[in-house]
């Protein structure tokens, strides 16, 4: 689960674990992937900068999927997630066992949301540009968030109140006085009116509908109103996320080609071969299907029929969410369609995660942020991760 | 049949800014060791950010408006992706969508007359790095100061027709920019290159014929003759159906003055444009669009105009001046000096300009400070220096910017005398010495004044008045 482990002393005796999409400068990331074995940053990521300047230490690093575009982990080159024939989702795994009090990994494609809900924690992924992206291996960069991972939401609240905030370092970074003056508003108001969605239901396990009964009741209990609307044009953001998104992983991941650093084919002649050889040895299969897909949709040929038209789906997503908004302050969906996965789960499907992030692309599209606790996942207005951390602080109780 | 050449540029000129456009490494790669002025953002490593320089933004705005351009008040940067080693990212981060500046036009005069060249748009983008093959040990190092140099594109339409208006042009640009400091257009120096796109067709025909494409000229020279050789190949293969001509890629051999073909538009590859999410739109607002008007010089036809009216120069004195920023600069210090513009004006063209030719300079290359040739000026009209010495003040400071004139007259003996008696000393020693030529200038030949007047100026190291010295001789000879 954990692939390295750290000397880093904490002041504070508090320790943190990353998920291996942050670089660290001590030991090696390598994003899941063969092709960045043993690859040494020359810098750390912010979010770890922030927490070791707090005092906060890093108990290790814990493997995460290639590219972080996997369910929870299971197409990591280097780790084991796997148990009782079932996934395990690895940062969970070093909160579950003590050794660290929280997890800060990226969100790409929704695997810390699915990871939380399975492993009954609590996780939030803040609003995008309100963290700096800095020191992240970059995937899909119009939409990743580097998100915290923790037993309850107290302690999400503590981390993320630590490595918030602007960084010259991120072009993408909010700065703090714009900021301050859209988490104003967000903030003070309190969750008093949750939508959900009637069709975004269809098809969960047993096991997911009872956890968004149970939360609804507990919602209503603590006088909570709840509605059910209808989802328009969120249910849309699924295909427009995985067109962006594989768009952008098939850029970011051109950079590895064999030239530089990371995994070199032996069998080469010429430039061609190198970068060939390398890239076919050292990839997996789903990121390989990600980058033909990607690059197919950014051709001269598809891109205003395909590229185009998910960027545009993204602004009318984003404008359904502010209508939405409007009168409800919190959307309660599933993270994930069932509690556990398994292996076979993969095998029968090997793009399940390109499916299961149904549940996960509205906030990773919008940039929106969004908490899972007790396995369901709330999205609220942006700038709002207080309120939904306080609401979900009165849950815990 | 006569023929016509259709020829479009797209001319790729380095930005002066001290840094790199997406991170803080130095951007002056000329000269430094390989991979001095790296990074891990300009290396394409996982994990850092690209941070927009604000003066590319800047100098890219400046060079639209001096194009004449519209420029794009929401200007954004796109990913074009393509793999080869010198591009360390596998994209390069240029500007598809919205360019910073667009519908420009640029005035040039030829044999032919004058022309407006139509600009299509201008362009903000990263430089690659260079790729440095080592024959003798079969390998090829890979060198990345260069990468993430800023660039600007200079995209023309189609509207050049002759190796003489794609000179024109170029030099136009280069005089443009360098007016505007943007840059320094040195093909020699990479720092400013050049793609020739060339079609020819009947005359009097408006149908583009088709087009190859020639890259990365880098010497005005070879452009013109790689322009030659391409309109009598495309010429040849209409008339004489020696080839077939297709849209490609071509790459001029300057040695064997040919060119190849590199790529076709079938083979050319799909960059893959797309919007770059880690670059917000730069949003030029009314305040920083201001500012960048208020920095731009005066044009070179407002210098020259003004320098006739106001300083009353020549035509040909106010075109010579015009010519370099550099040199009006130099022109202007001088005249705030020594007040007085026709010196000033003779001093650039006689002497400044002179030395800078002896020397192989271009005009840009002048390091004078236009203030102390202003003094020079001064100390020579008020005959505290001759004006050999002036000269020779002018020389010296070709080699150290840091001399003052008048400090440096005194300490190397440069200053004029007014002691008559040592004049008339002197002038009684070349007497006595020369009887020949006094006789010969008793005898009606003016021309022997000369060689007494030479021998003491040369005495007196150039520091006196010469028209003292004239006097005080002819009355020593008068004397014998």
């Amino acid at each position: 689960m954990k692939i390295y482990n750290a000397k880093n002393e904490a002041a504070s005796g508090k320790l943190v674990v990353a998920d291996d999409m942050l670089l660290t400068k001590d030991m090696p990331t390598t994003a899941g992937s063969k092709m960045l074995e043993g690859y040494m940053s020359l810098f750390d990521a912010e979010a770890l900068t922030r927490l070791y300047a707090a005092g906060y230490g890093l108990c290790g690093k814990a493997s995460v999927g290639e590219f972080a575009i996997d369910l929870v982990g299971e197409t990591a080159f280097d780790g084991e997630n796997e148990r009782d024939g079932k996934l395990v989702y690895a940062p969970a795994e070093s909160i579950k066992n003590g050794e660290a009090i929280a997890a800060v990994c990226l969100d790409v494609n929704g695997s810390v949301r699915r990871g939380a809900a399975q492993s009954g924690l609590v996780s939030i992924k803040p609003t995008y540009g309100t963290v700096s992206r800095y020191g992240t291996i970059p995937v899909a960069c119009s939409g990743e968030t580097v998100s915290v991972l923790a037993a309850n939401a107290k302690d999400c609240r503590e981390i993320l109140d630590v490595i918030s905030g602007h960084d010259d370092k991120d072009g993408t970074s909010l700065s703090d006085d714009l900021c301050k003056k859209l988490k104003k508003d967000a903030d003070r108001a309190e969750i008093k009116k949750v939508a959900f969605f009637k069709e975004m239901t269809d098809g969960l396990d047993e096991a997911v509908i009872d956890k968004m009964n149970a939360f609804r009741a507990k919602l209503s209990e603590n006088g909570i109103e709840v509605c059910e609307i209808e989802d328009g044009v969120i249910a849309a953001s699924r295909v427009a996320w995985n067109i962006l998104m594989s768009a952008e992983l098939c850029n970011n991941v051109s950079r590895y080609d064999g030239v530089k650093y990371g995994y070199r084919t032996e069998n080469f002649n010429n430039l061609d071969t190198l970068y060939t050889n390398s890239r076919t040895e050292a990839f997996g299969d789903l990121l390989k299907t990600a980058i033909l897909f990607g690059s197919e949709t950014l051709s001269t040929d598809n891109y205003m029929k395909v590229y185009d038209k998910a960027l545009r789906t993204r602004r009318v997503i984003a404008d359904a969410f502010s209508k939405i908004f409007e009168e409800y302050d919190a959307v309660l969906l599933p993270a994930c369609s069932k509690m556990a996965y398994t292996p076979s789960d993969v095998k029968e499907d090997k793009y399940i995660s390109y499916h299961e992030n149904f549940y996960t692309a509205p906030a990773s599209i919008t940039g929106l942020p969004a908490v899972v606790a007790e396995g369901v996942q709330l999205v609220g207005r942006a700038f709002s991760e207080n309120a939904l951390l306080d609401l979900i602080e009165k849950e815990e109780k | 049949m006569k023929y016509e050449t259709v020829i479009g540029l797209e001319v790729h000129v380095e930005l002066a800014t001290n840094s790199k456009i997406f991170c803080s490494c130095s951007a002056h790669s000329y000269g430094a060791d390989p991979n001095e002025h790296v990074c891990p953002a300009c290396c394409g490593m996982p994990g850092m950010l690209p941070v927009v320089n604000k003066r590319v933004v800047d100098f890219g705005m400046k060079a639209g408006l001096m194009l004449n351009c519209d420029i794009n008040r929401t200007t954004t940067f796109d990913k074009k992706s393509y793999y080869y080693p010198d591009l360390p990212a596998a994209y390069q981060t240029t500007q598809w969508f919205a360019p910073v500046a667009v519908n420009g036009t640029v005035e040039i005069e030829t044999s032919n007359g004058r022309k407006s060249v139509r600009i299509k748009q201008i362009h903000m983008e990263e430089d690659a790095g260079k790729l440095v093959h080592d024959i003798r040990e079969d390998t090829t190092h890979v060198d990345f100061n260069r990468t993430s140099v800023p660039l600007i594109e200079i995209v023309s339409q189609p509207d050049l027709s002759s190796a003489e208006e794609v000179e024109a042009y170029l030099e136009r640009l280069k005089n443009l920019l360098r007016y505007a400091k943007v840059a320094e257009c040195e093909m020699a120096h990479g720092t400013m290159r050049c793609d020739v796109n060339l079609s020819v067709r009947p005359e009097g025909t408006d149908i583009l014929g088709v087009r190859t494409e020639m890259k990365n000229m880098n010497s005005i020279e070879a452009i013109k003759r790689a322009i030659e050789y391409e309109v009598a190949r495309h010429i040849d293969a209409i008339e004489n159906g020696t080839e077939v001509l297709v849209q490609e890629t071509r790459r001029w051999d300057d040695i064997k003055g040919k060119s190849y073909a590199m790529r076709t538009k079938e083979t050319a590859g799909d960059y893959r444009y797309f919007p770059d999410p880690n670059v917000m739109p730069v949003v030029i607002d009314d305040e920083w669009f201001n500012a960048i008007k208020e920095t731009l010089p005066e044009f070179p036809e407002v210098k020259r105009a003004r320098y006739a009216e106001e300083f009353g120069l020549s035509e040909y004195d106010a075109d010579q001046l015009s010519k370099s920023i550099a040199l009006c600069e130099c022109f202007e210090g001088a005249v705030s000096v020594c007040k007085n513009a026709k010196d000033a004006a003779n001093w650039m063209i006689s002497e400044v300009m002179s030395i800078l030719n002896a020397r192989k300079m271009t005009y840009d290359m002048l390091n004078i400070d236009g203030k102390a040739l202003g003094e020079i000026i001064l100390l020579v009209s008020e005959g505290k220096v001759g004006r050999a010495n002036g000269k020779k003040i002018l020389a010296a400071m070709f080699d150290d910017e840091t001399i003052e004139p008048a400090k440096y007259a005194e300490e190397n003996g440069l200053v004029m005398s007014n002691d008559t008696g040592l004049i008339e000393a002197t002038a009684k020693a070349a007497v006595a010495a020369d009887p020949k030529a006094v006789s010969d200038f008793k005898g009606g030949k003016e021309k022997a004044l000369m060689s007494l007047f030479g021998r003491c100026m040369k005495e007196l190291k150039g520091n006196c008045d010469p028209q003292v010295l004239r006097k005080i001789l002819i009355d020593e000879i008068n004397k014998q």
